[in-house]
This record gives structure tokens, C-alpha cells and sequence, in this order.
């Protein structure tokens, strides 16, 4: 019961946060460089992760894929097919989110909850600034762009890493690889994988943002907003993740 | 001038501020003294609007906070500049940057314009040629000195200070005392300025309020604070075997 009230109040908290954030920016040209700037570091700073994470996952759901179906009367393009499915339906969008949200979220806590503790934000606030939307709007926004492209990213490199496992490994001709990757291909799984990153992003952004904002105290108040921040928004995704598979499939 | 009406400040049950009425003149320096803990920086943030207090009224020049507009109150914070305990320069920007900050928000001036004003600030503060340091490239002295810079770049009307020579040796904070004088004088603001640094109070104490566990114990000038038989407050100046020394030999 306490559990209930203690979680509507900060649900109805972060409701008033978000209030404060989706503000018209007081300066459009000040936004502008921030989310510039934003965008470079979630974008730039993520890649490599990115890339790392999405080539070995393709590798391996391709080996997976393929030792599963290994029988006469299944033929191998399936393998191909159901690995583009799962990639783009279920593990770049998923998977790479939450890994995200361990990088780009915590990072997010950390920016805004440091300048909270040393009194930044106060003196944002003394300006007459609104330091919520100043602070967190350009990193929702880039988060809403970057993100999806990073998925999107994801998606070619796991494809290419599945790709490159059956080049080298050789399970099944690559033809039939190829030809299950690019067969009955259906734009509504792009659609589908697009809202959830987008949802996902949202997610992410706002709720790092808020459990960063909301920190009242000292340096180990941010230690705990970090951890907060991540399980509260990585498990918001994968509630929203079975709703949005439910509610579209 | 800023007039404070009976204000009081709760945190939960906890009676922060208790019934303070006083009063902030124009060209001074206004001091807050009192010990640890006693509220110095709650009734600071309470006269910047950081803090709501449940009771009472502070007014600036005339104007009540509590029945201005939003966009009123939003005009009354440009007027204000803040110096705060700690500093709270923007980490992620440079000295130039972090002082041509609030001219960037609030006016529309110029690059060039805002610039010339950025330098004869940092000038005013005695770090001329430091624009492209970052915060954390400063000594403790130099980021007050910095924050002050700030606090002044928009010409404010009012300025708050925050401890602004705690931690600082005592020639340093002599000369922070003595540069925050000047600028109140030069501009004619309204500064108030929270400390427990006997040495400030007794140089720039021109109206000096003294607070006990969020009470207001004794208002005077460094002229008569010695002097006073105010129990509270003589516990308060004369806590350290220095200045009882030096008491007993006056
Ligand atoms: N956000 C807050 N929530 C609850 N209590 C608070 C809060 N801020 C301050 N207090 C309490 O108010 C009292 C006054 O604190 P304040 O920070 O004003 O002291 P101070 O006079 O500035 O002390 P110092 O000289 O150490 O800075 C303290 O007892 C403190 O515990
Ligand atoms: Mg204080």
C-alpha cells in the first residue's frame, strides 16, 4: 500500500516535471547550440558501443538461428528471414535501448544531478531561467533524433554481422542468406521498431532527466539518482515493450 | 531597499525562519551574521525566491513578491545578481562564458557589447586574462571572485553573497570583503551578505543583522557591535579565545 502512494506521488511529480520542461526555450539561437551539441554527444559518444554490441548480437543470433533450423525439409532461407525479423522487431530496438539507457541515461543523471548538488541549477533558477527546460529539453529532443537513428544503425550492423558469420563460417550458402534477409520484407516491422525506439528514447531521456533533477542533498544522493534512474527507466521500457508488442501485433 | 515582514519558513515541521521582520538598505552593505545553521542561507534564498516563505512579506523597492505576475516576477530576477556558497559556476563552460551567461539570456546585446562588459567585469574582480580558464582551473578565491563577476554582469539592482569568504585566508577574504564594498558603493546597489567571518563584520558592517536559530536577536552597525549587551550575541562574537582576548584587554 505504501509502495502505491510512494509511486503515484513521484509518477505525479514527474508529470509536474515534464510540465516545466515542455516549455517554448527562452532563447531559440542558446536551444539550438545546446541540442547541437547534445546530438554530437549522444550520437558520436554511443557508436562504437553501438556498433560492437549490434555485430556480435547479429553474429550470434545468426549461429543460433542456423543450428536450430538445421534439417533437409526446412529450407535455408529461413534462417536469413527470421534473423532480420528478430533484429529489427525485437533485439536492436530492445536490447540497444537499454543498453543505452545504462550509457546515454546515466550520463544524463549525472550532468544534471552534479550541477543540482553544487547549486547549479539554483543559479540558473536566480536568472530567471527555467532551468528544467533549459537543462533537459535539448537532451529529450536530441534523444528523440539520435536515438532512433542509432537504432536504425544497429540494425545494418547486426544484419552485416550476421552477414559476415556466414561468410566465414559457412552453415549455409550465403545466397540463402542473403535471400531470407531480403525476402517478404514488411514495412509495418519498421513502423513497429520506429515507435518503440521513439517511446523507448522518451523514456530514457525524461526519466534520467527527472531522476537527476530531483536530487535534494549531497554527492551520495547522485550515486543512488544514477542507479534509480536506470532500473526505474529500463524497467518502464520492458513494461512498454510487452504493451506496444501487444497493443501492435 | 528591501523590506522583510514578518516572514517565517517551515521545512516540515521544523520552523527554519521564526517571525523575521528587517530591513536591507540601498548602498550597503547589509550583513546576516549568526552561527552554523542558525538560517542564514534559507532567508537568503527566501529573498531571491529559491525558497517560498509560508508566512509574510518581502517587499523590493515597494514591490511585494508574493502579489507580483509571473512576468513581473520574471523582470525582478534580472535585477538580481547571486553569489552562492559554493560558487555554482557552470562547470562545462569558461570563465568568459559562465559571466557572459546571464547577459546571453536575459539582454540582447551584441557579441562585442556583452564582451566589453564581461571584461570590465572580470577586471572589476581582478581576473583580467583569465577568460579561458575553466572552473575547475581556479583557485577557491578566484572562483568567488569569478561568481561575483557573474553576479554583477547584468548590472543588478540587488546582490546576494552567500558566505563569500568562507574557506578563504584572511587576506583573500579582506580583499573580497573590501571589492564587494566597493562595487555596492560604485553602483549603488542593495547587497546583502551572509557571513561568520568576524573580520567582515567588523570592516564592512554597515547594517548588521544577527540571527539566532532562525530568530532575529540584534540589528546594528560594526560601530556598536562590540559594545552590545546582548547576551546571544556576545556568545556569538566573542565564541574564540582570540577575541576574548582581545576583550579582556579592551
Ligand atoms: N532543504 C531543507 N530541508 C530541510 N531542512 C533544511 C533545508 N535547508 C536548510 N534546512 C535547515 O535549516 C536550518 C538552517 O540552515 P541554513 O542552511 O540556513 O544555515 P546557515 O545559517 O546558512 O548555516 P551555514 O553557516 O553553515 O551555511 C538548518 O537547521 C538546516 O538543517
Ligand atoms: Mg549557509
Amino acid at each position: 500500500m505504501k509502495l502505491i502512494t510512494r509511486t503515484l506521488e513521484v509518477f505525479g511529480e514527474y508529470i509536474l516535471f515534464l510540465g516545466k520542461v515542455f516549455r517554448k526555450p527562452e532563447k531559440g539561437k542558446i536551444f539550438f547550440n545546446k541540442l547541437i551539441s547534445e546530438m554530437d554527444m549522444m550520437g558520436v559518444g554511443s557508436l562504437l558501443i553501438v556498433a560492437i554490441v549490434s555485430i556480435t548480437m547479429g553474429s550470434v543470433i545468426t549461429i543460433q538461428t542456423a543450428l536450430q533450423v538445421e534439417s533437409n525439409w526446412i529450407p535455408h532461407w529461413t534462417v536469413g528471414f527470421t534473423v532480420r525479423t528478430s533484429v529489427v522487431m525485437e533485439l536492436c530496438p530492445t536490447i540497444i535501448s537499454l543498453l543505452l539507457v545504462g550509457n546515454l541515461g546515466s550520463r544524463i543523471t549525472s550532468e544534471i544531478g552534479s550541477m543540482k548538488v553544487t547549486e547549479q541549477v539554483d543559479a540558473l533558477e536566480v536568472m530567471g531561467i527555467n532551468s528544467a527546460s533549459y537543462l533537459v529539453l535539448p537532451k529529450i529532443i536530441s534523444a528523440l533524433i539520435v536515438i532512433p537513428l542509432l537504432i536504425i544503425i544497429s540494425i545494418f550492423f547486426a544484419l552485416f554481422g550476421g552477414y559476415i558469420t556466414v561468410l566465414i563460417v559457412q552453415m549455409i550458402p550465403i545466397y540463402d542468406f542473403v535471400d531470407g534477409l531480403t525476402s517478404f520484407f514488411r514495412m509495418y516491422d519498421v513502423y513497429y521498431a520506429l515507435t518503440k525506439t521513439f517511446i523507448f528514447a522518451f523514456v530514457m531521456s525524461s526519466v534520467c532527466s527527472f531522476y537527476g533533477y530531483r536530487i535534494e542533498g549531497g554527492a551520495l544522493e547522485l550515486g543512488k539518482a544514477n542507479t534509480q534512474g536506470i532500473v526505474v527507466a529500463s524497467f518502464i521500457i520492458l513494461v512498454l515493450n510487452l504493451v506496444i508488442t501487444q497493443v501492435m501485433l | 531597499m528591501i523590506e522583510v515582514k514578518n516572514v517565517s519558513k517551515y521545512f516540515g515541521d521544523k520552523k527554519v525562519l521564526d517571525n523575521i521582520s528587517t530591513q536591507f538598505y540601498e548602498g550597503k552593505v547589509n550583513l546576516v551574521i549568526g552561527r552554523s545553521g542558525s538560517g542564514k542561507t534559507v532567508l537568503m534564498k527566501c529573498l531571491i525566491g529559491l525558497l517560498y516563505p509560508e508566512e509574510g512579506d518581502i517587499l523590493y523597492s515597494g514591490r511585494n513578491f508574493n502579489l507580483l505576475s509571473d512576468d513581473e516576477k520574471k523582470q525582478l530576477r534580472t535585477e538580481m545578481g547571486m553569489v552562492f556558497q559554493g560558487s555554482a559556476l557552470f562547470d562545462s563552460m569558461t570563465i568568459q562564458e559562465n559571466v557572459m551567461f546571464p547577459l546571453d539570456m536575459l539582454t540582447d546585446q551584441s557579441f562585442e557589447e556583452k564582451l566589453e562588459r564581461v571584461n570590465f567585469c572580470l577586471q572589476r574582480v581582478d581576473l583580467s586574462g583569465s577568460n579561458g580558464l575553466y572552473p575547475a582551473e581556479l583557485s577557491g578565491g578566484m572562483k568567488k571572485r569569478a561568481a561575483i563577476a557573474r553576479g554583477i554582469a547584468c548590472q543588478p539592482q540587488y546582490l546576494f553573497c552567500d558566505e563569500p569568504n568562507s574557506g578563504l585566508d584572511p587576506k583573500t577574504s579582506l580583499l573580497i570583503d573590501q571589492l564587494i564594498t566597493e562595487i555596492t558603493h560604485d553602483f549603488n546597489m542593495t547587497t546583502i551578505v551572509n557571513t561568520h567571518d568576524l573580520n567582515s563584520v567588523i570592516t564592512t558592517g554597515e547594517n548588521i543583522n544577527f540571527i539566532y536559530e532562525g530568530e532575529l536577536a540584534w540589528v546594528g552597525t560594526k560601530d556598536n557591535i562590540l559594545i552590545s549587551d546582548n547576551e546571544l550575541l556576545n556568545d556569538f562574537i566573542y565564541a574564540q579565545p582570540l577575541t576574548q582576548m582581545i576583550r579582556k584587554g579592551l
